[in-house]
């Protein structure tokens, strides 16, 4: 074939293909709709494994650098553009670097493989919106990715679903506590109706060449994630977190479409490319590059849940479990982290400091929320945007392929962490922790592919989260160590303070869960090991999770490491901490690492330490913790219910006010014509009848001089003659005058 | 095809008058009526393929013949050009849509009402079609008529007072606009020495003095903008849609709104850019209050009919702010955006009908989880509430971005904040989506989706997704039109701009024109004098 990239456009048009026939073919489907939704995303990742089998030879994707050590040591002496110029000394090199930097990204396009193509959308004489696809090494990462965990997330829900093949499904959580459950039909085939939409979408944003063409696959994200979450509709809470997850990234993408305009009108470009080339030539610099750079950041913040966004996403969780684990943990919600790094040349040093900020804080906040927690898929939650504040931390301090390495490796984990939960709420029936316990000896395979995501996601050493958060930790230790002042030392503590936060939290949950002794009975009871259909993807993902962060040899660097840097995406954006920083951010995070385990054994494992004890000597702690920071009060007494008071004051206004001027101009219109009606009845017409009075009056008076003498009336005619003659003379001569 | 265009205009006024005095029952009337309606939009969408998007500058398809015995000048002067092309169909499959929403609902005098519906139609098209100004003011004004006896016979409770409100008020408006119309023929006959009456001859070749721009702009704006309704001349509509009947409020918000923005392209724009140039912050920031202002007041309402009206408010604000953003993403995006609002809310009103029609409520409260009685009806709904939100692949996002892209370029801080009408629509469409559609079911069982509901809610679903795909078939033939508006513009105001500057660069207000524009209908020779050399 011509060009690869093709392949690319009908592996994203699978997806969609089968979302139609889902959709045509409706409940009818049953089952069907399950398998030919799988097929369809399973095509996409046969083509998307060939593209990456493709790429990887022609692009030279896997290249090790000859001696990798000596080679990041060597780069990082002359590190890239964007990270020079935070440096506080840094206007010397700064301007040495802008020179750089149109030959670098040259460099980058030359030296790398990109298949892409175009079509015009819309024109406006010189203006037009072209959209297209774009092929590059992160592209190919992230659609292996993409669609590798969504089939095992699709063959998963086969399993998963299975109920909502039944007609009626009993659903005892529409209805309050106490009533018979709620009798429904089943919704088997919407779900992956829904599901093969998202794919579509989600493929369709990784494959975009364009700003303008990724916002609208993220407004389609959106909504898939929007349906899915309100999947369960006749539960409140259910919609109601849909909304809310809906009108929160409406917040972000706000922002969003402001960075849209910003690029437009001073560019007149939405691709990445064009838009890489003209900033390259300084067409859109200062501070309006950084607002355009927040702007566009505002809309990543609101899909990826970074604070202050971050509310929407463990409400989230009141969608299918498979759901949590494909949207909400491994792929849409890190659009935001990808979207970053696909625009990194977009954002001026200011803007990615502020992305760096935004992360730390989100990564703390979050784990902090994460230890109290007793809802085994809000703790996932609160981990899933701890570790995306991680990433975008990550990307902030100038660690691209570090933060998009984590997004790789978090994926895997995370679903496999949320596909476990999903395993264990399937067969307990539960959500709540305190409820469960001591599920080892009943769901081996869950427990023990649960561990491995643990293990993963503390970042133990030999699995695959600790490779990536290594990496960022190095990345932000050495920012640190480049930055004066207190932010870069403050930044690599929250980072270090939760990665311990991390472990503590992640074996907590493991513990609670799946050891000690069973808390309830009845729980205990009912619980057994999945099918086979759902303990396959768990299998996989666990050995994904486990080798995830290995090179293709003994000895070589992280593959993903290498897919990401060894390609045009990097446009020169790779360098690498010097080695002994990079042993020494390891160091620290191990430690913090082991000591989180140990508090994590110390109260859940051998409960030698009650951890109700410690929450009853911070009452003020736990309570701020448990409601999680009070960020849903401080919005709902901030912006939700001055909005909706506002909003009525705004009805009342246009009843009263608005309407009222009008209705009152009406009223008084009708007053001023009774008025003038009343003029013209006693004013206008009383004259006329006083008139007319006054001339029957007269004529009375006058009859009596008709008294048939002759004599008489020569008189009065002589008399009257005289009369009229002289006012005539009078009234004509003082009209010719 | 010229004949096509006659024909489908005065079609439905023809068949209409039959259907008035022919003897039928209440099942025939409403099956002529769908013929009718259905003959007229098979004609507008073979105009509208005929069409020549190269030429969209120019009217096409064109009508021109002395209707008025002695007055030559006069004239039925039909066409289309790319400004008007979309409307047509637009008004003709809202016609079947406000003939299918009626299929049950309208049970005593049906025959009236379905020839009230034609004739209106007639109206409608007729409006979008005149290239003749007097034709123009002629169906501006008819089209009240109907609409008028429609809310007053067939409404709710308060018809009466809704009726004789919507029609004084938007009439009060648009005797101001007569007299700027009069205004700009008297200026065209001062200046050539010749009556016309022509559109196409009186924007592009009538030279309003800058003194007086701002009044005709004003007289021009007073009638428009109470039709649009422009925030704050917005109060006849929300209770004349309670009050109309189903048919009645799809046309209304689906057509009649757009007479006015219509008109803000038609006259305004051309006619008066030196005006609309300098009345920019006023128009803006009216605009922009409409779009927060409504989805507020949406945000507030507990009839479901209310809330779509004002978002109407909401969505014109948008339009309106497009289209005096004066740039061609802009004026594109606002005329789409009429289209879109018409589908969008059209549709939204028909939905709302086929809920009443089921449980004979519109207040929010007494609704609750009609997905599970409805789902093929909720689907529909749900596609259409997603159209108005602006979600991508559906039109609204089209013209949304256009036309905050457009306005970007004219005034940073106005699109910034109509932008955030995007966020409180998402609110209020959803939260009403989850109140009435989803949660704990409130209401009986009901039949789903009747084949006259499909009939109506379908197309419009289709055409809502065809915009939102490829709008470029949309706007190509559009585009020629608003180069050729926009460069009127510009020439007039270049010009406009050289002698303001040679009159010690007195900025343009409304006194100025008040002081010298009587001398235009007084005559005065020294008048003709000046505006002549223009």
């Amino acid at each position: 074939m011509q060009d690869p990239g093709i392949l690319y456009v009908i592996a994203v048009a699978i997806p969609l293909a089968s979302f139609l026939i889902l959709l045509i073919g409706g409940k009818r489907l049953g089952i069907v709709a399950a398998y030919i939704a799988c097929a369809a995303i399973l095509t996409s990742f046969a083509i998307s494994t060939y593209g990456l089998v493709r790429y990887a030879r022609e692009g030279n994707l896997f290249a090790a650098p000859a001696h990798h050590g000596g080679e990041a040591h060597g780069q990082s002496t002359k590190p890239s553009a964007t990270f020079v110029a935070f440096r506080a000394d840094a206007d010397h090199q700064a301007g040495e670097s802008a020179e750089h930097s149109p030959h670098d990204s040259e460099q980058g396009h030359d030296g790398g493989l990109v298949w892409s193509g175009q079509i015009r959308w819309t024109a406006f004489g010189e203006d037009e919106i072209r959209l297209g696809y774009h092929v590059d090494n992160l592209t190919v990462v992230m659609f292996f990715m993409v669609t590798l965990v969504a089939s095992l997330i699709h063959i998963y829900s086969i399993g998963y679903m299975h109920e909502e093949l039944h007609d009626p499904v009993h659903d005892p959580l529409a209805v309050e506590r106490g009533q018979p459950p709620l009798e429904r039909p089943g919704r088997f085939p919407r779900f992956f109706t829904y599901l093969s939409l998202f794919c579509f979408s989600m493929l369709g944003l990784v494959l975009s060449d364009n700003i303008f063409l990724v916002f609208v696959f993220w407004e389609l994200v959106g909504v898939c994630s929007y349906l899915l979450i309100g999947f369960y509709y006749e539960r409140r809470s259910a919609y109601r977190a849909a909304i809310k997850a809906f009108v929160t990234n409406r917040v972000g993408d706000f922002g969003m479409i402001v960075g849209l305009a910003i690029i437009w009108t001073t560019l007149g470009t939405f691709t990445f490319e064009e838009t890489r080339v003209a900033l390259a030539e300084g067409k859109l610099s200062g501070v309006l590059l950084t607002v355009a750079g927040l702007c566009i950041f505002a809309g990543c913040v609101g899909k990826s849940a970074q604070f202050p966004l971050h509310v929407w996403l463990p409400d989230a969780m009141e969608g299918p479990t498979p759901v949590s684990a494909l949207i909400h943990a491994a792929t849409m919600v890190a659009a935001g982290v990808y979207l970053v790094g696909r625009f990194y040349f977009l954002f001026s040093p200011e803007a990615l400091l502020i992305i760096a900020i935004v992360g730390g804080i989100t990564l703390f906040m979050a784990g902090t929320i994460a230890i109290v927690q007793t809802d085994i898929k809000r703790v996932l939650a609160y981990s899933t945007i701890s570790q995306l504040g991680y990433m975008m931390l990550g990307l902030g301090v100038g660690g691209w392929v570090a933060g998009l390495f984590h997004l790789i490796t978090h994926a895997f984990f995370k679903a496999l962490l949320f596909l476990c939960s999903g395993s264990v709420i399937h067969a307990a029936g539960t959500q709540e922790m305190p409820e469960m316990g001591g599920l080892l000896r009943k769901m081996p395979i869950t427990a023990i592919t649960m561990l491995v995501g643990t293990l993963a996601i503390a970042g133990i050493p030999l699995f695959s989260g600790y490779y990536s958060k290594d990496a960022i930790l190095a990345y932000t230790l050495y920012f640190a160590q480049q930055n004066g002042g207190l932010l870069g030392p403050a930044l690599f503590l929250l980072a270090i303070g939760g990665a311990a936060i991390t472990s503590f939290y992640m074996f907590r949950l493991w513990f609670m869960t799946f050891t000690g002794e069973p808390r309830d009975h009845h729980v205990y009871e009912h619980a057994h090991e999945s099918p086979p259909v759902m303990t396959i993807p768990l299998i996989v993902l666990a050995v994904l999770s486990l080798i995830g962060g290995y090179g293709l040899g003994i000895g070589q660097p992280p593959a993903i490491e290498l897919a990401l840097q060894n390609g045009p995406a990097a446009h020169g954006a790779v360098f690498h901490p010097p080695h002994d920083v990079h042993t020494l951010a390891g160091t620290f995070a191990f430690g913090a690492v082991v000591l989180g385990i140990g508090l994590a054994v110390l109260f859940y494992g051998i409960q030698l330490l009650s951890p109700d004890d410690v929450a009853a000597q911070f009452p003020r702690l736990y309570q701020f913790l448990w409601n999680k920071w009070y960020f849903d009060e401080l919005y709902a007494f901030l912006f939700v219910r001055p909005v909706l008071r506002i909003s009525q004051w705004a009805r009342s206004f246009d009843w009263n006010i608005i309407d009222g001027i009008v209705d009152g101009t009406a009223a008084w219109t009708v007053r001023l014509a009774t008025m003038d009606g009343r003029f013209d009845f006693f004013i206008i017409d009383g004259i006329v009848n006083i008139l007319g009075e006054v001339t029957y009056w007269f004529g009375e008076r006058v009859r009596r001089i008709q008294t048939g003498l002759i004599r008489q009336y020569i008189v009065f005619l002589v008399v009257g003659t005289v009369a009229a003659l002289a006012l005539l003379f009078y009234v004509t001569s003082l009209f010719a005058r | 095809m010229s004949w096509v265009l006659l024909i489908a205009t005065f079609l439905p006024l023809v068949a209409g008058a039959i259907l008035a005095i022919a003897p039928l029952e209440r099942s025939a009337c409403r099956v002529a009526a769908l013929l009718v309606t259905a003959t007229t939009f098979v004609l507008v969408t073979i105009l509208c393929f005929a069409f020549d998007p190269a030429q969209g500058a120019v009217p096409q398809f064109t009508v021109d013949m002395p209707w008025l015995p002695g007055v030559s000048s006069v004239r039925l002067a039909l066409g289309l050009d790319g400004i008007s092309l979309w409307l047509m169909p637009l008004t003709a499959l809202l016609c079947i849509v406000a003939v299918l929403s009626s299929w049950v609902s309208i049970e005593e005098g049906a025959r009236g009402f379905y020839s009230l519906i034609l004739v209106l139609e007639t109206g409608l098209l007729g409006v979008f079609a005149a290239l003749d100004v007097v034709l123009f003011y002629i169906f501006f004004e008819f089209t009240l008529i109907p609409l008028f006896f429609i809310i007053g016979i067939w409404g709710g409770e308060e018809r009466r007072r809704a009726a004789i409100k919507f029609f004084i008020y938007t009439l009060a408006g648009s005797v101001l606009t007569l007299i700027g119309l009069v205004y700009t023929v008297v200026a065209y006959y001062q200046q050539h020495g010749t009556w016309t009456f022509s559109i196409p001859e009186l924007v592009t070749n009538t030279r309003i003095p800058v003194e007086h721009q701002m009044l005709v702009f004003l007289a021009l704006f007073a009638g428009f903008a109470i039709k649009v309704p422009v925030f704050p001349f917005h109060t006849w509509l929300p209770l004349a849609h309670v009050e109309a009947p189903t048919a009645g409020s799809v046309l209304l918000a689906g057509v009649l709104l757009k007479l006015g923005t219509y008109g803000f392209v038609r006259f305004s724009l051309p006619l008066t850019p030196v005006a609309a140039q300098h009345a920019f912050p006023w128009i803006a920031t009216l605009a922009v209050a409409g779009v927060v202002y409504g989805a507020l007041c949406a945000m507030a309402q507990r009839d479901i009919k209310r809330l779509v009206a004002y978002s109407s408010i909401s969505h014109m604000g948008f339009c309106v702010l497009g289209l005096f953003a004066l740039n061609e993403q802009g004026i594109a995006g606002g005329i789409l955006q009429m289209v879109n609002h018409g589908l969008a809310t059209g549709a939204m009103f028909a939905i709302v009908g086929m809920l009443y029609d089921r449980y004979h409520t519109r207040m929010i409260e007494d609704y609750g989880g009609t997905a599970s009685v409805l789902p093929k009806l909720i689907v529909l709904a749900m596609i259409i509430i997603f159209a108005g939100i602006g979600l991508p692949g559906l039109n609204g996002f089209v013209s949304e971005i256009l036309i905050l892209l457009g306005a970007f370029k004219t005034h940073k801080l106005s699109a910034a904040l109509a932008a955030t009408g995007i966020v409180l629509g998402a609110y209020y469409m959803l939260t009403l989506a989850q109140r009435v559609f989803f949660g704990e079911r409130r209401t009986p069982e009901a039949e789903d989706l009747r084949w006259y509901e499909a009939a109506a809610l379908v197309p419009v679903a289709a055409v809502c997704l065809w915009i939102g795909l490829y709008p470029n078939t949309f706007l190509k033939p559009m585009l020629p039109a608003i180069q050729q508006t926009l460069r009127t513009m510009h020439s007039e105001v270049s010009a406009e701009v050289s002698q303001t500057r040679s009159r010690a660069g007195r900025v343009l207000t409304v006194g100025d024109s008040v002081r010298s524009i009587g001398s235009v209908f007084e005559g005065d020779g020294s008048q003709v004098a000046r505006t002549s050399t223009w």
